[in-house]
């Protein structure tokens, strides 16, 4: 019987096998960031340890840095944490993004944006979006600081083998559905624990014809659909990414290393634990309307009604997301309306994500009633996208173009949404006070964040000029 | 870390389900460098009003639940985020064991690194313990070494736990030091990828 993707991803990287015990895995490629980090490097001080590889570690800070002045921290605690993994690079000897560096940016941004993110390898961060490497044909998943500090010391994990889920989705994408939609809706039709326990491989034709950008939004939410991990098998658009980047091979190594980067994929015959196929033309623009990415409807749809329910726990869910949310039963979505914008974070804050909303920004205005904010993933995507003239656009549009981070993603910095408002916004979690204490998270692609922004409230992007040129 | 065989304390109820990590510890508190320190901040958007006094509607705020430290919660819990916070925040509230129908991945593992113990129970056995938990104190038996949750009006449900973690939760062993102890294989399959 033939092996998927995953599993021979998992074979290669076995150090030490032994029955009753979990795998022993190598790690390829340790990312580190200011948040989960500092308790690690403390843990192998108290032990007298070291780091075992650090040129195979890398770290930036990202989820605390300001994105209006970079230098100037106010927040005394989160200066200490920067401070802190500044201090710990230096004593361990790990290369460091720091803030005022070109590199830095979001750590799921910059690893493949320098071409540290290779297919084939095993990669991890205590961070859960660090499915996003997947999309390279990685095998990439969150850790805790206590695994971070495994890591650091040894270079390896001890893991149980997940079970293997392949997301199939074929057919042909409608104009102005984004990748975002495409993992949204999967997430509206199976739900935020389908993939519990699992590895998903995402396959088919709809895939196969996304950029490595796109590829990326959607490994990124695989932990959404709690799946340890979320990948895409190598192929000649993974090739022609890594070209040129900076730590990626060159020339003929790349060339060799394609080879049998490619051979990777998943055989014919492979068997998988559970299987799903999608027809991507049933996906229109999405926007969520509760408060865990599942609960999320069409642009052109409504909210649910509670006797729509299929068990009790799901309509407790329904019930408190709407209470919280400040929504009705039935309520269409395109009635809802919006204060606050945010276009950015690891799932949508790449060049391409940035030119599809300014797409739909270019010669309009921002309602008055909204504040929106552009937030560049990395200082590279910053740069490259100023030379393009992108900045221009949201500028004169009325949107502000801030610094690189994570941001209102997650608010650890001064980016917050205030109690009560409702934020169209491209990243991937809509939990309660994630972006602010009270504030209501509805998550959507850049498009139709932009087209939000311009209207005040959820429209189909598909019906806004300059929309046809969102594809 | 002190080695766990069996525990007896008090159980509290969370009958939510998806109960996330952002919950469980907001982003604000995750600034700190220490591991310690967290309980105070545990659910702190639910367990505190907008005036920051207590939120007596809360479960974790009423009488009952006073000095608990077994949580008995529902379906899909701990996902989202990979803060270890989350689990620190338990621990350093009182939590010893999280008894659910179902958890998080990287939850999961976390509670197990830090000697915190997740007990996957069947759904029936979790409407017991939260109808047991409901506006009243409950006691409840854990043992690791037997892999079963018992109370004493005959409760006894059984649960299942990778031997390896049964191991090294019962003998309170650090993990990274049993795998400086594979250095050999470790350099072997290193050598043998170059």
């Amino acid at each position: 019987m033939g092996k998927t993707i995953i599993e021979k991803l998992w074979e290669n990287h076995v150090v030490h096998r032994e029955e009753g015990k979990p795998d022993l895995l190598y790690i390829d490629l340790h990312l580190v960031h200011e948040v989960t980090s500092p308790q690690a490097f403390s843990g192998l001080r108290l032990k007298n340890r070291s780091v075992r590889r650090p040129d195979r570690t890398f770290a930036t800070m990202d989820h605390n840095v300001p994105t209006v002045n970079r230098f100037n921290i106010t927040d005394p605690i989160a200066n200490n944490q920067m401070e802190t993994l500044r201090n710990n690079c230096e004593e361990f000897g790990i290369t460091l993004a720091d803030i005022n560096s070109p590199e830095q940016g979001i750590v799921h941004v910059i690893g493949p944006e320098l071409g540290l993110t290779q297919p084939g390898m095993t990669i991890v961060c205590g961070d859960s979006h660090t499915s996003t490497h997947g999309a390279f044909g990685s095998l990439a998943f969150g850790i805790g600081t206590s695994e971070v500090e495994h890591v650091l010391a040894t270079q390896t994990l001890w893991q149980s083998k997940p079970r293997t889920l392949k997301v199939q989705i074929d057919g042909e994408l409608g104009q102005g559905v984004l990748a975002k939609d495409v993992i949204l809706y999967v997430l509206s039709k199976y739900g935020v624990n389908f993939g519990t326990g699992h590895i998903i491989e995402f396959c088919g034709n709809v895939i196969r014809q996304m950029s490595m950008e796109e590829r990326m939004t959607v490994c990124n939410m695989s932990i959404e659909g709690g799946a340890k991990a979320g990948l895409i098998a190598p192929d000649d658009t993974t090739i022609e990414y890594l070209r040129g980047r900076k730590y990626a091979p060159a020339d003929a190594e790349l060339e060799a290393l394609a080879e049998k980067w490619k051979a990777l994929a998943s055989d014919e015959d492979a068997q998988y634990n559970k299987e799903v196929y999608i027809d991507g033309s049933e996906i229109a623009p999405m926007v969520s309307w509760g408060t865990n990415p599942g609960q999320t409807a069409p642009v052109t749809g409504r909210i649910p009604y509670l006797s729509e329910c299929t068990s009790e726990n799901d309509q407790r869910a329904v019930e408190s997301a709407l209470a919280y949310m400040g929504l009705s039963e039935g309520q269409n979505i395109s009635d809802i309306k919006v204060q606050k914008v945010f276009i950015g974070s690891c799932t949508n804050s790449r060049l391409e994500d940035l030119r599809m909303a300014a797409e739909v920004a270019k010669g309009q205005k921002v309602h008055e009633d909204v504040q929106a904010i552009v937030v560049p993933g990395s200082q590279k995507v910053k740069m490259m996208a100023e030379q393009e003239g992108l900045h221009k656009i949201f500028l004169d549009a009325g949107f502000e173009w801030r610094e690189s981070g994570c941001s209102m993603c997650l608010s650890m910095n001064a980016d917050i949404v205030p109690a009560g408002e409702h934020c169209a916004s491209t990243s991937n979690r809509n939990f309660e006070g994630r972006q602010g204490s009270g504030a209501r998270t509805h998550l959507v692609s850049p498009a139709m964040a932009a087209a939000a922004a311009v209207n005040g409230c959820f429209v189909d992007v598909r019906r806004m000029t300059g929309a046809e040129a969102v594809h | 870390m002190a080695g766990l065989t069996t525990f007896r304390g008090k159980a509290a109820g969370m009958d939510r389900v998806n109960v996330d990590t952002d919950q469980i510890i907001p982003k604000q508190f995750l600034k700190r460098i220490e591991k310690t320190g967290f309980g105070q901040y545990l659910f702190y958007d639910w367990r505190f009003k907008q005036d920051g006094s207590p939120n007596p509607d809360f479960e974790l705020n009423r009488p009952e639940n006073e000095g608990v430290s077994i949580l008995v919660a529902n379906e899909n819990f701990g996902c989202g985020s990979s803060r270890e916070h989350a689990p620190w925040a338990l621990l350093d509230y009182g939590f010893k064991v999280i008894i659910a129908p179902s958890f998080a991945d990287i939850f999961h593992q976390n509670c197990l690194k830090n000697g915190m113990l997740p007990v996957v129970l069947k759904e029936q056995e979790i409407k017991y313990l939260l109808d047991k938990t409901k506006n009243q104190s409950h006691e409840l038996t854990v043992s690791i070494e037997s892999k079963t949750v018992t109370d004493a009006d005959g409760f006894s449900a059984s649960f299942e736990i990778h031997p390896y973690w049964q191991n090294m939760l019962m003998n309170g062993w650090d993990e990274i030091e049993l795998t400086l102890q594979m250095e050999d294989s470790i350099k072997k399959y290193e050598e043998s990828v170059q």
